[in-house]
């Protein structure tokens, strides 16, 4: 028999069982409560530090101990589990504390917005503007232009992407289509101030400067809402099963029929959600609209009669320009805010129902 | 259509009217298609060509002429300085944070409540940034205040910890923070897609093998999902680097280049300078805004591309 | 008269009439393991006493879907045991829960008992990642680690406990695992390059030396040959009969000339009807399965009748 070799002699010097338990322990395993137990515990512990030094918050709280329980659950395994253990138990703890403080400025955003944006709210909120009124008044032309202003950005983006993603999956070959893929996605990465500042000097070249206009906006919205929606849309239409399009070939239909007919209906469910994602996307754009609809006091429904107030805007001059009354135009921003935010939930969450409950089940 | 008997009038007529209709039905439509794709690239030729033209008065004018008596670069120059400096803090602290909540979901989370997971991240993408802004300078810099402070204590000798800190919280570190937040769900959105693509028979070699979760993953996972990763990063810098009201609201700018984190004076970004100067500019203060957003432009672009480029190349290999 | 022509079918790499007198393993289905001495001839001796790999009663699951029925067998040590039968009987699955990779799948679960020497691999204490250490696994598409070279790829085991291991150890084991896996000579200049740029073949002797690499007891596995061309088969097959001088194998494989040639032990599996668990029919020295199977349902399927 050749002489095993040198490693093969460790290992039948120790028993199967040792072997079976894992190198460094000594065949011991934690409780399964204890990454709990070791999270609880460095809460508790940072929390008690926190007060100590006299700076107690609650998002400070979460932070540390995150990382201190990772700390304390390898200092707790390792002796008993072994290194290599110890440190799988750290790092488990340790993408779990990570998502764990990703939520925090979630949960603190939402909470913040409701708890202050609540104060603001009334019935004076959403029915009056501010024009004349010194240090009040409501949000309504702010209300309204901004449905204004993001209504002619759907009805300018709409056609346009859906045109273009119908002219890349259905009709697009060759160096078009690559180059329109690739410019698409360099569209999705213009800055938002950027596309206001096109849509500024596009206007300013063909109709002198210092002008402002809700249009503008839409404009410059509708820069940046295009490539979304032509990628979702795109992606939507590459779903629908090509046997569709053959089958209604094959009947003679012509094709742009075939796609008014057959791939756009099947796809409906899927365009709509992404419009409705694209443009919860672009109505809480404020840049763009700092540069092109201006600010203005009163109620002004008409894109191409000057100035426009909106929500996102209105939220900023008011936090920037507070008046005399400092507390309430904070409260009004914050209101702004909150409803922004409202508004852009429902669109997402409207999408989506949309999406469940009209789309067409494709085998 | 069924076949078509073309040998009497009647049908040759209407062979001959739903041909047309054919032809004409699918020229127009196509041709729509077509001038909606073409429109795109216009577009995109558009926002450089006419950020050029109304930007070009500023960028050839001198010094003097130009509002704060700078030449252009020496204007352009500090306000870049601040958008990277911005850019590269949120990347700092938003990649690993967004690769750890990446493996999270992908890995460790149970499969069943994965998605809902990614839904709640991608929340942080759906909130207005004005609302970051807001959050920023109300919640976020107070909160922050003790910790620069401590930092200013303990950490001062370091050049981005020298004091004295800001009692606002206004400082580039929370900036930095309040961004990582922003491009967080990008990068991480990115991360999940391709490290749920590991293919699985590599994941199960390292398995096979005696290899424990984390080893695994830091084998197998990872070293797949490198150049996608390295990609969704720069996504997510092109995005801080165009960040406008969170910083506008946010910093507390005095102009001068600094690398301190935590003090009242910081550089402004080249996004938020124009959204602060913009409304109360005219004439050749307007056009010397426009070319910083040139800048911005071609620096955002330059970031995309360069993703884009790496993500090509992975793919090649 | 079928089993003469069975043997003629095998043609000359058939293992010689001496060996089916070694060791006679025959089970039925609930009976206990006989096990004789085994001193085989015609290979030469083992250079390393391996260890015995024994399933007890071992049904598997996925969630409430019962895979696999009721199975009990003994790998042998140093010796190859194949596992064959018709696509979906269960025998993948059963491989797979010998080194506790089947656990993986979420919902899948295991009742019953496995023993690497004795000892249950499923036991209280017992951590499945050394559990893995000890019993290795190769697949049936080559999986080299593609970021990796051939190198690291062989060390990449033994780098799991980094730092604990000097470089010329290191380098000692990898090359020893290559000489072992017969790819040493192939590779020996390129140790640096991709893992993934050797031909398939070699990409699958690079998974056995690194399999090889964290000393195992057992080997398993799962149709390591079926995504490569004749030529590397055969190079696989010889390899494998210098393995069990070391290891304790157990392949499965859907190629019955193949478990003819390589294999000690066969063990035939099957399934009643799609939808019902997959159950052990027969296991015995592969001569005996392949010319005096004791079961019907097992003649039929050496002969080709079904599957």
């Amino acid at each position: 028999m050749t002489p095993p070799p040198a490693d093969a002699a460790a290992l039948s010097s120790r028993s199967t069982r040792a072997l079976l338990s894992g190198e460094g322990s000594r065949g011991g395993t934690l409780p399964g409560w204890a990454p709990w137990a070791a999270f609880v515990g460095a809460l508790i512990f940072c929390g008690l530090v926190e007060a100590a030094l006299g700076w107690f918050t609650i998002a400070l709280m979460l932070v540390f101990g995150a990382l201190v329980a990772v700390v304390a659950i390898y200092a707790w395994s390792r002796p008993v589990e072994g290194a290599r253990r110890a440190k799988d138990r750290a790092i488990t703890m340790g993408i779990a504390a990570a998502f764990g403080v990703s939520m925090a400025p979630l949960i603190s955003l939402l909470y913040e917005v409701i708890k202050r944006g609540v104060k603001g709210i009334s019935w004076e909120f959403f029915t009056s503007d501010a024009r004349g009124v010194v240090g009040g008044g409501g949000a309504e032309h702010a209300i309204v232009g901004t449905l204004v202003i993001t209504a002619c950005a759907v009805v300018i983006s709409v056609p346009i992407g859906l045109m273009a993603a119908i002219y890349m999956n259905e009709y697009g070959r060759g160096p078009l289509r690559r180059a329109l893929t690739f410019f698409v996605d360099v569209m999705t990465g213009i800055p938002s101030i950027v596309a206001g500042l096109f849509a500024y000097a596009l206007f300013e070249v063909f109709f002198g400067p210092g002008i402002q206009m809700g249009i503008m906006g839409s404009v410059a919205l509708s820069v940046l809402m295009i490539p979304i929606v032509i990628r979702s849309a795109e992606e939507i239409l590459k779903i629908v099963p090509n046997h569709l399009r053959e089958a209604s070939y094959a009947l003679g239909t012509p094709k742009w029929k075939t796609i008014v007919k057959v791939v756009l209906p099947t796809a409906f469910a899927g365009l709509v959600t992404g419009v409705m994602l694209a443009t919860a996307r672009i109505i809480g754009e404020t840049a763009p609209l700092l540069v092109t609809t201006g600010v203005v006091d009163s109620l002004n429904a008409d894109p191409f009669a000057g100035r426009m107030q909106n929500l996102a805007v209105y939220a900023y001059n008011q936090y920037r320009s507070p008046g005399v009354m400092k507390q309430a135009a904070y409260d009004r921003a914050w209101a702004a805010a909150l409803t922004l935010i409202v508004i852009v939930m429902i669109l997402n969450v409207i999408a989506r129902l949309v999406y469940r409950r009209y789309k067409t089940e494709i085998r | 259509m069924a076949h078509l008997d073309t040998t009497t009038n009647a049908g040759q007529l209407l062979a001959a009217a739903s041909r047309g209709r054919r032809r004409r039905g699918d020229r127009i439509f196509g041709n729509a298609a077509v001038i909606a794709a073409v429109t795109i690239l216009a577009l995109l030729a558009g926002v450089a060509v006419f950020l050029v033209t109304e930007g070009f008065p500023a960028l050839t004018a001198s010094a003097s002429e130009l509002p704060g008596g700078d030449s252009f670069i020496s204007y352009v120059a500090p306000l870049a300085f601040g958008s990277a400096m911005a850019g590269v803090l949120a990347m700092i602290v938003a990649v690993p944070l967004a690769v750890a909540v990446a493996l999270f979901i992908t890995h460790s989370a149970p499969p069943r409540v994965a998605s809902f997971l990614g839904y709640l991240v991608d929340l942080l993408a759906a909130i207005p940034s004005i609302i970051y802004g807001l959050w920023g300078i109300f919640v976020l810099g107070p909160a922050a205040v003790p910790v620069m402070k401590w930092l200013e204590e303990k950490l001062g000798f370091l050049p981005i910890f020298e004091g004295p800190a800001s009692i606002t919280g206004r400082t580039m570190l929370v900036v930095g923070l309040v961004l990582a937040v922003m491009i967080l769900p990008i990068v991480s959105a990115v991360a999940r897609e391709v490290f749920a693509q590991t293919p699985r028979k590599l994941q199960e070699g390292a398995q096979a093998l005696g290899a424990t979760r984390w080893e695994m993953i830091r084998t197998t996972v990872l070293p797949f999902g490198r150049s996608s990763v390295i990609s969704g990063a720069m996504l997510g810098l092109g995005r801080a680097l165009g960040e406008t009201m969170a910083v506008a609201i946010i910093l507390s700018v005095s102009g001068g280049v600094t690398c301190i984190l935590i003090s009242q004076a910081n550089p402004s970004t080249i996004a938020a300078n124009i959204a602060l100067n913009f409304p109360e500019s005219s004439g050749l203060a307007i056009n010397l805004l426009i070319a910083t957003g040139l800048v911005l432009f071609a620096i955002t672009l330059a970031t995309n591309f360069l993703a884009r480029l790496i993500i090509a190349r992975a793919e090649v290999k | 008269m079928e089993g003469r022509k069975l043997k003629a079918m095998f043609g000359p790499e058939s293992k010689p009439a001496t060996e089916a007198e070694e060791g006679r393993n025959t089970m039925s289905q609930a009976g206990p393991v006989v096990e004789t001495s085994s001193v085989p001839q015609g290979d030469a001796a083992p250079a390393r006493r391996a260890k015995t790999l024994e399933a007890k009663e071992v049904n598997l699951y996925y969630g409430d879907f019962h895979a696999v029925e009721n199975v009990s067998l003994t790998i042998e040590p140093n010796k190859v045991t194949a596992l064959i039968g018709s696509s979906g009987c269960g025998k993948t699955t059963f491989l797979r829960s010998l080194n506790r990779m089947h656990e993986l799948t979420p919902g899948a679960s295991v009742k019953g008992s496995i023993q690497l020497d004795g000892e249950d691999v499923y036991g209280a204490g017992v951590d499945p990642v050394a559990v893995r250490r000890l019993i290795g696994m190769v697949f049936q598409q080559p999986n080299p680690f593609p970021t990796m070279s051939i190198y690291d790829n062989v060390a990449a085991g033994l780098n799991f406990n980094a730092g604990r291991i000097k470089k010329s150890e290191k380098d000692e084991i990898v090359e020893k695992s290559l000489r072992g896996a017969h790819l040493w000579d192939e590779v020996k200049d390129r140790l640096g390059r991709p893992g993934s740029s050797l031909s398939g073949g070699q990409q699958q002797r690079l998974c056995i030396a690194r399999a090889t690499a964290v000393s195992p007891e057992v080997l398993l596995m799962d149709e390591p040959c079926s995504a490569l061309d004749p030529v590397a088969t055969l190079a696989i097959e010889d390899l494998i009969g210098e393995l069990k001088k070391e290891y304790t194998i157990a392949i499965v494989t859907h190629n019955m000339q193949q478990a003819a040639r390589a294999s000690d032990n066969t063990a035939f599996f099957n399934l009643d009807e799609s939808g019902k668990p997959g159950h052990l029919v027969e296991i015995g020295p592969t001569e005996e399965i392949f010319t005096k199977p004791k079961r019907k349902e097992t003649e039929d399927y050496v002969s080709g009748r079904f599957g």
